[in-house]
């Protein structure tokens, strides 16, 4: 990038910037036309100058021109207008030029805010893409939220400098510059006077900012710093909480922001420090003027006149000239700040461009082996990780890479994966060098998995096809007003030099994961999965989260079918006890009396939760099926038990876990409300009050809290109040709440509410184990397993992917990294969060997928443990940088070198 | 049965009988209460220990494996409590438990139990006294059967 901004902008603004110089220089002929107006219409037709006689007229709008050697030439007559009609004319003349003076600048202010955000946009793609092409080394050393701010937040004043770049200047300098000229032609020391001080602001002023720049780099860069520490204390909050170090933390924020004050502050101070001088020096002018004009006129070398129009012409000079210092300001504070980001922009051995270059069409196979050649590659301290390596790895081959503690092989595979650089030697395929190779190739030819994974927060599914998404592939077809905005957006990315890649379009790429659409990409995900052994996790979410209705269809229409199959099975186990189906006309007796009442499931925030028991139409309900009162009742009841059991607890203990009516923080309210309530009949308890306490209630289940509440009598009156409720349901809530019926699928609830379509009785400890490999074999007989699997795969993997666990994130890895089918496979200690055995056991899972119809591409394996090196074609081993062994499984066994003593 | 009624329980077991009964009535609302009917197994041996049980109504059988199949060793009655010595130990279950009859448990967690003993001193005493007394047993248990 351009190393200073003015250049910058001028590079990319050329045309634009010179067509709004000639514009402002056009609406000047208005503007100043609409100054001399006032004078007419005062001294014409208001005053009758040229009206004298009644009836006389003036022409209104006569062309005439004096034209050298030619003499007077007129152009057009003009129109005899009266006085009335003049002054009528005259002001409508005066309408339309503030009109057209209005237009004018409303048009420049616009061309010149989108010229400024076009820019911004051109400016913040440009650092994204310098980002994409930064080499992996540089990713060490800074800090994600610093990068981000910088993107953000640094270059965002530029958007607003860079329409007044070149007119400011121009314009102001023009305005300060006639005031001065009229000033000069009045009187020659007076203007001389002006220019001094002038000149004195000018060069004084700028010098003075000199230190308002570095304080304002400073500000920069402290509060750069500080995001980049709110950024990693939340992505080390972890590190954080574990070793006590929040006030560590604390204090280290406390002193940058303290520090981050004191700048500001000074800055504030220099800068009020600043306006002051710069206005006493505007001011001291008229003091001159006053002083040494008066004189002049006194000893009688100037005439009062004069001085009067040299004070008046005088006003017109501050204003440009505080103005365009104030531009000059801004300019070397954005200057600054472009600089500085410019600066953290600049690196070294920065990708070109032409690697990472789109390529829409199939780049080819990799049919030559993977070599290293003379390959050394060093840490960032400068310690050597791999010491002039050379080695081959031929298409299709297996390979394991051993290595000791300090072996170096993860840094060959890193270098494999183009994630480290040499520091001397290469990585070659074939004859060319492998940074060299376009990543069209490498990115999809090849695939890499290490121990270290990074996801994307979106779902499973994305995450797993991300390593597909190469090129947009299919052309989207907008219609109607999507056409308009879809060619705006085009035109708008390529007037800011960003492109216009459609993100619309289907970037993923069917045929290297062996598919040949949507349709049959499923199979091959699923393949993956089962391979790395993550399927039963995914189902697990799946069954635990609810269903989108409008993608899993088959779910939903074959639900019916589902809990009639549960229902034989758990009959035929003898398990019919363990799950409480819900029935409509009968009360559950392992739901709580909410869900009783309710039999539904809430799909909004009206009936959901907290909010039911104050819901004015149901609180009617409970009224007319004469609950409200023994509820209220058993509420008082609950509290009282909650509160004599737990209120001498401290409100982080464990046991809170198992109290459902109340939070701990919500007791000391509970307890001062009942002493309130107590004794106070129930008639002269407020509404608000009765539904704190019948909230309590709706929480209780008979067989798992044991209270003795409730009463066969009671479940009657539940059920029938249900019934009431969903009769006269008002159209605001319908919904709001989703019915319980045995035929329908309730999009609200999670997929295993739906199967199940009861509750899980508490007396049965392993209860819910039991029922999950139940429900799976159900699914698996219906064919409905690959449904389930895909509504796991929509599960959001949170940010980084810290809704799973380490191996769940590292077996994703590997999953996305055999779906592209590519020729060079390499893993880098993939599987270390798991056991040696599931590790073994994906080890030849993936080997026998990766090869699967006829495919054979080349894997290069890290292995964590020496044993897992028997599966391969060859064996490599590594000590201190150096390869050390080379050769089959069986040859390493029978020599007696380092390979074989790392497998004792 | 009610809290109230498990609490009643709960004051027979000579562990917790030092314990006012508004702890115990605590120590019942945060257990669970299960069901096992006759052969169904509570814990097995070597299972890691995450629970200590109270037989509420029923009977069980405490089993050893040996090389001749599991051997019964005792049996448990209503009002006594088992599993806590892996609770204790941290270690694997030393024997299996196996519902006799139907049977209804209060099942405590290993962290509400461990809690209760840091809160409770004289259940702890208690617990040393109990397990104190099954040592001397053993061991004289263990006398005899050398004389033997």
């Amino acid at each position: 990038m351009e190393p200073s901004l003015t250049r910058y902008i001028w590079r990319h603004t050329r045309k634009q910037q010179i067509w709004i110089l000639a514009i402002v220089l056009l609406s000047m002929i208005p503007y100043f036309m609409s100054f001399n107006l006032p004078k007419l219409i005062v001294n014409g037709p208001i005053q009758g100058k040229g009206f004298e006689q009644p009836g006389a007229t003036l022409p209104f709008m006569r062309l005439h021109y004096d034209l050298p050697f030619i003499g007077e030439v007129q152009f057009f007559s003009g129109f005899q207008l009266d006085r009335t009609a003049t002054l009528l004319a005259l002001s409508i003349v005066f309408l339309l030029l503030v009109v057209i003076n209005g237009l004018f600048k409303l048009y420049i202010n616009t061309y010149k805010g989108r010229l400024g955000e076009r820019m911004l946009r051109r400016i913040r793609f440009d650092l994204i893409d310098r980002v994409l092409r930064f080499p992996p080394i540089y990713f060490k050393r800074v800090k994600s939220a610093e990068v981000a701010t910088m993107v953000k937040d640094e270059v965002e004043p530029l958007g607003g400098f860079i329409g007044d770049a070149f007119l400011q200047p121009v314009l102001l300098g023009g305005q300060a510059l006639t005031a001065m000229l009229f000033i000069m032609v009045q009187n020659v020391w007076l203007g001389m006077i002006a220019v001094v001080i002038v000149v004195i602001q000018i060069v004084l002023i700028p010098r003075m900012r000199r230190r308002l720049l570095v304080l304002g780099r400073q500000r920069q860069l402290t509060a750069r710093a500080l995001s980049g520490r709110v950024g990693e204390i939340v992505d080390g909050i972890g590190a954080v909480h574990v070793h006590d170090t929040s006030n560590y933390e604390r204090a280290d924020i406390a002193a940058r922001l303290g520090l981050i004050f004191k700048i500001r502050f000074d800055l504030y101070q220099w800068k009020f420090m600043v306006k002051f001088l710069n206005n006493f020096l505007a001011q001291l002018t008229p003091f001159l003027f006053y002083m040494i004009g008066g004189y002049l006129v006194i000893a009688g070398r100037l005439d009062v006149g004069q001085l009067v129009a040299v004070i008046g012409a005088y006003k017109d000079l501050p204003g440009p000239m505080k103005e365009l210092i104030d531009w000059d300001q801004d300019r070397q504070d954005v200057q600054v700040k472009y600089q500085q980001v410019v600066e953290q922009f600049s690196v070294e051995d920065i990708i070109a461009p032409s690697i990472g270059a789109l390529t829409i069409d199939d780049p080819g196979r990799m049919t030559n082996p993977l070599s290293a050649v003379g390959l050394s590659i060093a840490d960032d301290g400068g310690a050597m990780l791999l010491n002039r390596i050379s080695m081959q790895v031929r298409p299709g081959e297996t390979v394991a890479l051993v290595s000791t503690s300090t072996g170096g092989a993860e840094a060959l595979a890193e270098a494999f994966a183009r994630l480290n650089w040499p520091e001397s030697g290469k990585v070659a395929s074939g004859a060319d060098d492998l940074l060299e190779l376009p990543e069209a190739v490498t990115g999809r030819r090849m695939s890499y998995a290490s121990s270290d994974v990074f996801l994307f927060q979106a779902s499973l599914r994305d995450n797993l096809l991300y390593g597909l998404k190469h090129a947009p592939l299919t052309s989207v077809t907008y219609e109607g007003a999507a056409a308009d905005k879809q060619r705006w957006n085009i035109d708008e990315a390529r007037r800011s030099g960003n492109p216009d890649f459609d993100i619309h379009s289907d970037w993923i790429d069917y045929v290297s994961a062996g598919a040949t659409g949507p349709h049959d990409l499923f199979e091959a995900v699923r393949r993956v999965l089962d391979a790395v052994l993550l399927s039963r996790d995914i189902l697990d979410l799946g069954l635990r989260s609810s269903a989108d209705l409008t993608r899993h269809t088959k779910l939903a229409g074959r639900i019916v079918e589902l809990r009639a199959a549960l229902r034989t099975r758990l009959e035929q186990e003898g398990l019919r006890e363990l799950v409480v189906p819900f029935e409509p006309g009968a009360y559950n007796t392992e739901a709580t009396i909410g869900q009783n009442l309710l039999f539904g499931a809430a799909a909004g925030p009206e009936l959901a939760d907290k909010a039911l028991a104050a819901n004015p139409y149901f609180a009617s309900v409970l009224k007319q099926a004469g609950l409200d009162r023994t509820l209220y009742e058993m509420g008082m009841e609950i509290a009282e038990q909650a509160i004599e059991l737990f209120a001498d607890l401290p409100p982080d203990h464990q046991f809170f876990q198992q109290l459902a009516f109340m939070s701990a923080e919500e007791i000391p309210a509970y307890e001062t409300l009942l002493q309130r309530l107590k004794n106070r009949p129930y008639e002269a308890v407020s509404e608000a009050d009765r539904a704190m306490i019948i909230t309590l209630s709706f929480a209780y289940i008979e067989p798992r809290h044991r209270f003795g509440l409730l009463t066969d009598e009671l479940m009657g009156k539940i059920v029938a109040a249900r019934n009431q409720f969903y009769e006269n349901l008002p159209p605001q809530l319908q919904n709001a709440i989703e019915r319980y019926d045995p035929d329908k699928y309730i999009a609200a609830a999670t997929v295993m509410d739906n199967v199940l379509f009861g509750r899980v009785g508490t007396n049965h400890p392993d209860a819910p184990d039991r029922i999950r490999s139940i429900v799976y074999d159900i699914l698996d007989e219906l064919g409905l397993y690959a449904e389930l699997l895909d509504v796991g795969l929509d599960f959001n993997v949170g940010a980084g992917g810290r809704r799973l666990t380490g191996g769940q994130r590292q077996k994703l890895d590997v999953a996305r990294a055999l779906l592209k089918r590519p020729d060079f496979l390499i893993l880098n200690r993939p599987l270390s969060a798991l056991d040696q055995r599931i590790q073994d056991k994906v080890l030849r899972n993936v080997l026998e997928e990766a090869r699967r119809d006829g495919h054979s591409p080349a894997i290069v394996w890290v292995v964590t443990s020496p044993a897992m090196a028997m599966m391969f074609d060859r064996v490599i081993v590594f000590d201190s940088g150096q390869l050390v062994e080379d050769g089959t499984h069986e040859t390493l066994l029978a020599g007696n070198g380092i390979f074989k003593e790392l497998l004792s | 049965m009610l809290l109230k009624d498990e609490v009643g329980m709960l004051q027979r077991v000579p562990l917790f009988s030092g314990i006012e009964p508004a702890k115990l009535k605590l120590l019942a609302f945060t257990s669970d209460r299960v069901n096992y009917s006759a052969g169904e197994i509570l814990f097995r041996q070597g299972d890691e220990g995450d629970a200590a049980y109270v037989i509420l109504s029923g009977k069980a059988d405490i089993l050893v494996d040996s090389d001749s199949g599991p051997i019964k060793v005792a049996e448990l009655l209503p009002n006594s409590i088992v599993g806590e010595i892996a609770i204790l130990c941290n270690s694997s279950r030393t024997a299996t438990v196996r519902a006799a009859t139907s049977l209804e448990v209060l099942r405590i967690r290993k962290d509400h139990f461990l809690r209760l003993m840091k809160e409770f001193p004289e259940m702890t005493i208690e617990m040393v006294r109990v397990l104190a007394d099954r040592l001397s047993h053993t061991t004289a248990d263990l006398i005899d059967a050398r004389n033997a």
